[in-house]
């Protein structure tokens, strides 16, 4: 059994926390009292049926205002897959929202309202997914019921998203026809919609291949925490610990230590206690080496084919998530792995148009929301891959010097 | 078979893998951590896990119990057994004291629960050592307000929790900094459910207190719900105690936990009827979780854990 990650993203109307509610609810994963709850509030809001959109709902704040406040986590299981849910709300923080959540997803549901068809709302969701490197996407084409289930309109639908992806470069994109609402195609195939031979939605999220996700050719690991016992027998043991987040590390290999550049064999790799020839992302290890040079947190051990940048200066796409505005010349921490270091943003290239990839020219302050090219120089070198190359090795946090609060994501160009 | 077939990780592993990482994230970026202890289920997977994370080194940070003075005496009696099998350092606070010292009004009732007099125990506590970070066994599976809670939270200096001033966490790069005077409150197993950490727990072989498994316990029932005889809960006259046989499902207080009524004797026995059940952890086993629909949102902006 292992775990997939995925975001839904839907504008308001576009049945998103229906959706959830039903895959929690076919799937059992909504226990009695729970139900029993969300029927007594389904009265309260004097309309009959259970509101299964109610599920999603956290805090009262939110229940009373009928909003989504933040990213809230939800999770069921098959006795194929444990599946962790990032609900975004879909109101003016979106981006933000959005980009936080899907940040650790492996896969995307798009939905879109059969009645509609592709908007704007669908094309900013789905450059989010490019920018942030979702490697799958499911278009979940909803609301099949209010449409007779016509299927030239799901195949128009289809088409006009398929220009979508292309442009976008989204990879692995499946398209299937729903109704959240009624629960067809979503954990049963729906007797309804005779013409679609395909899995229901739950079929595909059991399926879909996500093994090579994971990239094993570039190591990287970014040292969290030096374990040095320092008794008697142990007086000379110095274990590297961290997680390895991508590539593997075996007995004997060298490692590159960056940003100094030096290097050393691996002596031995620690996994939960026990003593193991090889590790992999994404396990926790302890690693020694042979060598007795001077690591600490936030150095980086890099094995495998390819090294890592180091620089001081460096493009990034930045997504700011504060209310407090972005001017070029502001001096944040940026943080990447477990390395923390001063920076500034040097200049903004330009602003993209979330909902057309366009260029927009740079505006002299970013706002909450805005996604931005940006040049950042820092105080000191970092170590960094390509987002797009590598996303564990490129993604960082602005944080503000004086509140601490997280306020922008960057991803490496 | 492929090559990348080897280097595949079950869900467990990718959840402990998680929390271990977690934790040295707090070890790494605090100055003065804290692993908050209760005796339950929870934190001690989070002190296996904290053994994975940081062994053969010490833990860099102590156990720290807030006794209420309601618990169970086999969740005691386990605490300082495994404390004292790990050697690590064990702080315990009590409320008792806290009640002494500040003049705190005790609850009264029929279930007269201290758990909401524990935060302001757990706040002296934080203010006694200075802890700057204070790890928790937490899930996010448990309730609906701790669904939307970030793995590191930020506290103000009265504990208090706004959700609307979440710091957005990406990838997995947490923000532990902090400014004087608050705190974090850490929690390495929010993407665990129920059924994981019973999973876990039959994977690693983790041992429980008595407790979690079937006896016979004098209880009474209250609406519907197993609640053990203790001094803690005042008999009124149309209480019948009856013997049955039980296990919990949850350790909290005498005061406001309920037992469910079971004969799994073993861990095997207790997943299946986990499996079975139709009604959640809190549901079934929490007194105190029943009084609003937002009980626990209003007692976490109050500073509770």
């Amino acid at each position: 059994m292992d775990l997939l990650r995925f975001i839904t993203a839907g504008s308001v109307d576009d049945g998103k926390s229906t959706l959830i509610g039903r895959l929690l609810y076919d799937s059992k994963s909504i226990l009695a009292d729970q139900l029993e709850a969300l029927e007594k509030q389904s009265k309260n809001r004097e309309d009959g049926e259970i509101d299964l959109a109610l599920l999603t709902d956290g805090l009262r704040a939110e229940r009373e205002q009928g909003i989504t406040i933040d990213v809230a986590y939800k999770y069921f299981s098959t006795p194929k897959r444990k599946f962790i849910i990032a609900d975004a709300p879909g109101h003016i923080q979106y981006t933000r929202n959005m980009v936080t959540g899907a940040s650790n997803a492996n896969l995307i549901i798009i939905l879109v309202d059969a009645r509609n068809g592709v908007v704007e709302q669908t094309r900013r969701h789905s450059i989010i997914a490019s920018l942030l490197n979702i490697p799958h996407v499911v278009v979940a084409i909803n609301k099949m019921d209010l449409v007779d289930y016509s299927q030239d309109r799901y195949n128009n639908i289809v088409i006009d998203y398929a220009e979508v992806a292309r442009t976008l470069g989204l990879k692995d994109v499946t398209y299937l026809p729903i109704s959240a609402l009624k629960g067809d195609n979503i954990v049963e195939r729906s007797t309804a919609i005779s013409w679609y031979d395909g899995p229901a939605l739950l079929d595909v999220l059991e399926n879909i291949e996500i093994d090579h996700d994971i990239d094993l050719r570039r190591g990287r690991l970014s040292v969290q925490y030096v374990i040095r016992p320092q008794t008697e027998e142990l007086h000379d043991y110095r274990g590297y610990a961290g997680k390895i987040a991508s590539g593997t590390y075996k007995k004997g290999e060298t490692v590159t230590v960056l940003p100094s550049g030096q290097t050393s064999r691996i002596r031995s790799i620690e996994v939960g206690g026990a003593a193991v020839q090889e590790a992999f992302a994404p396990q926790s290890v302890i690693l020694q080496l042979e060598d007795d040079i001077d690591i600490s947190r936030g150095d980086l051990l890099v094995s495998g084919e390819e090294l890592p940048r180091v620089e001081q200066e460096f493009d990034v796409l930045l997504c700011w998530m504060d209310s407090k505005t972005l001017a070029p010349g502001n001096k944040y921490l940026v943080q990447l792995g477990s390395r923390t270091v001063r920076g500034m943003v040097k200049e903004i290239e330009y602003k993209l148009d979330v909902n057309t990839l366009e260029k927009l020219p740079a505006p002299e302050q970013a706002g909450l929301n805005d996604i931005v090219k940006a040049t950042i120089r820092t105080a000191s070198p970092l170590p960094f891959d390509r987002y797009a190359d590598l996303p564990v090795g490129g993604g960082a946090i602005l944080i503000d010097e004086t509140s601490y609060v997280t306020v922008g994501a960057c991803m490496v160009q | 078979m492929s090559k990348e077939n080897n280097y595949r990780l079950d869900y467990l592993d990718q959840l402990e893998s998680e929390a271990i990482h977690i934790l040295r994230e707090v070890a790494g970026q605090f100055e003065r951590p804290a692993l908050l202890f209760s005796g339950g289920k929870d934190s001690i997977t989070l002190v296996h896990l904290a053994l994975k994370a940081f062994r053969p080194g010490k833990f860099p940070f102590p156990l720290v119990h807030i006794d209420t003075g309601h618990n169970f005496p086999e969740a005691l009696e386990f605490r300082d057994a495994l404390a004292e099998r790990i050697g690590e350092k064990l702080i315990v606070r009590r409320v008792e004291d806290t009640i002494r010292q500040r003049q705190l009004t005790e609850p009264v009732g029929k279930f007269a629960s201290r758990n909401a007099l524990q935060t302001f125990t757990l706040l002296d506590t934080i203010e006694e050592f200075h802890f700057d970070a204070c790890i928790g066994g937490a899930r996010r599976d448990e309730e609906k307000a701790r669904a939307k809670e970030r793995i590191f939270s930020v506290r103000d200096e009265f504990g208090g929790w706004d959700p609307k001033r979440q710091r957005p966490e990406l990838w997995n790069i947490y923000n532990g900094r902090i400014r004087k005077g608050e705190n974090v409150r850490a929690f390495p197993i929010s993407n665990w459910t129920e059924l994981d950490i019973w999973n876990y727990i039959r994977r690693e072989k983790i041992d429980l207190p008595s407790i979690y498994f079937a006896h016979d316990r004098e209880v009474i029932d209250f609406q519907g719900q197993w609640v053990a005889v203790s001094p803690f809960i005042r008999l009124d006259a149309t209480d019948q105690v009856q013997k049955v046989r039980v296990r919990y499902r949850t350790v909290g207080d005498m005061t406001c936990t309920a037992a469910v009524e079971s004969s799994a004797a073993v861990i095997d026995d207790i997943i299946r009827e986990i499996t079975a059940t139709r009604t959640s952890e809190r549901g079934e086993t929490r007194i105190d979780d029943r009084v609003s629909e937002a009980a626990m949102e209003d007692r976490k902006k109050n500073g509770y854990f």
